[in-house]
């Protein structure tokens, strides 16, 4: 922890201009296994890649993509102890919003609400920043497929494909070369399955959700 | 303040001697007077109300608004005692240009009854004496209306809703003069109808009437004269 006195505090700024405990969040973010989302014309994908620490860990219990409504899913990278704070906050927001309208939240909305706190624990007393990145993919009937990319600061961002995690350069790159606007949700799989390969050869496992339309597959692979 | 009861005898004796001295506070649906009627036409729907303001039987004002409007597409009546009608809309209001701030969009009718509903059941145990008239054109223009307590139990109706003081008579007027699937032109002329001759059997609402008739295009408002008296 010798980068400076600024590491410390949460909320004072470095004379550069850096709050240093948020890029430290990053960071932890950036060498966590690899997510990826891609939206396509008909549906959007989520996917990460499922490796175990021990062949002895029973594979059935790591969920690591998980509901926010029926309609909204989520992937992170990064601690996943912390994406388990902001998936049932958000769930609980999702709720909230359906008691009040009895209407579905739409994607932006909740994506609205988890970015405030995950900003508020940036600026809070007593609390630090998540150690993790969201991706939340899902289809409303104002916007249709979304994904949307969530970060420690709080900032968001909506994406056509995006990933996180280890080797994101390498993903994105490829994200970008294989990305087109018209892509139906089969491609949109295959790419995914394509970009983890691509970044670990040798991880056995993936775990991959698909939003299409009104109904939920999930594979594993 | 807060008044406590050491027994349910005290509180009794309380209530009994309120209502002694307070005579209007049993029927404060009724101290000011009013009456509200809303009817669904073929792609369109009429919302109307009187326009009379009255403190029990002495009439204050002859022109009040009792029908708000909360968009292009959808408006409110709000029936019952005034002050908590014109509390209650500003507070809808408020509630409304957030969510167009947030969602950037109009509410639609369903939601919006679903936000009264909430709004007016946060005071459960000390409500605003309203009873709220919905009416409104949905996302792909069909008609919408509703009413509901004034703790916000919905009511749905698929022809037509009524409510304030003239709520009974309207019932009748409605019920011998609706029918299903009438151009605006016929529903402004039936909704009127309905409003006026009602308005008539009851001493706390009249005075005219405010009618106002929404198609997918247009908005038509219209006041009426009756016997204004």
């Amino acid at each position: 922890m010798g980068d400076s006195q600024y590491s410390f505090s949460l909320t004072t700024f470095s004379p550069s201009g850096k709050l240093v405990q948020i890029e430290h969040a990053l960071m932890a973010v950036g060498s966590g296994q690899t997510s990826l989302g891609i939206k396509a014309a008909n549906g959007v994908v989520i996917a990460t890649e499922k490796k175990l620490p021990s062949i002895l860990v029973d594979e059935t219990s790591v969920r690591k993509i998980q509901l926010l409504t029926e309609d909204i899913g989520v992937v992170y990278s990064g601690m996943g102890p912390d994406s388990r704070v902001l998936v049932r906050k958000s769930r609980k927001q999702a709720q909230q919003y359906f008691r009040l309208y009895k209407e579905k939240i739409p994607v932006t909305q909740l994506v609205r609400e988890t970015a405030t706190v995950m900003q508020e624990f940036t600026q809070s007393g007593g609390v630090r920043p998540f150690g993790v990145s969201l991706l939340v993919a899902g289809y409303d009937d104002v916007d249709g497929p979304q994904l949307y990319q969530v970060d420690p600061s709080g900032s968001y961002f909506s994406w056509k494909a995006s990933a996180m995690g280890k080797n994101v350069s390498n993903a994105k790159t490829f994200l970008e070369k294989r990305y087109t606007d018209d892509m139906e949700l089969e491609d949109a799989i295959h790419t995914a399955i394509l970009t983890l390969k691509e970044g670990y050869l040798n991880s056995s496992f993936l775990l991959i959700n698909v939003r299409f339309d009104e109904s939920l597959f999930e594979h594993n692979r | 303040m807060s008044i406590t009861f050491s027994n349910n005898i005290e509180a009794l004796i309380f209530i009994s001697l309120f209502l002694t001295i307070v005579p209007w506070a049993e029927k404060i649906f009724e101290y000011n007077g009013s009456a509200i009627v809303a009817m669904v036409g073929k792609n369109c729907f009429a919302i109307a109300s009187d326009r009379r303001l009255g403190v029990q039987l002495q009439t204050v004002a002859t022109d009040f608004q009792r029908i708000y409007k909360i968009h292009d597409k959808l408006y409110i009546g709000l029936a019952g005692l005034a002050t908590d009608a014109q509390t209650l809309h500003q507070r809808l209001v408020f509630r409304h240009n957030l969510y167009q701030l947030r969602e950037e969009r109009n509410m639609k009718p369903e939601t919006f009854a679903s936000l009264v509903s909430a709004v007016l059941y946060e005071k459960r145990f000390g409500p605003y004496f309203c009873q709220p008239v919905i009416a409104g054109l949905g996302e792909k223009d069909e008609p919408f209306i509703c009413t509901m307590d004034s703790i916000g139990a919905k009511e749905l109706a698929k022809d037509f809703v009524v409510g304030g003081t003239a709520s009974e008579s309207l019932y009748g007027a409605c019920e011998s003069m609706y029918k299903p699937n009438m151009e605006p032109e016929e529903l402004f002329e039936t909704i009127s109808q309905a409003l006026l001759a009602s308005v008539d059997r009851d001493c706390l609402s009249g005075w005219g009437g405010h009618v106002i008739v929404v198609t997918p295009t247009e908005v038509t408002e219209r006041k009426l004269k009756g016997r204004m008296d």
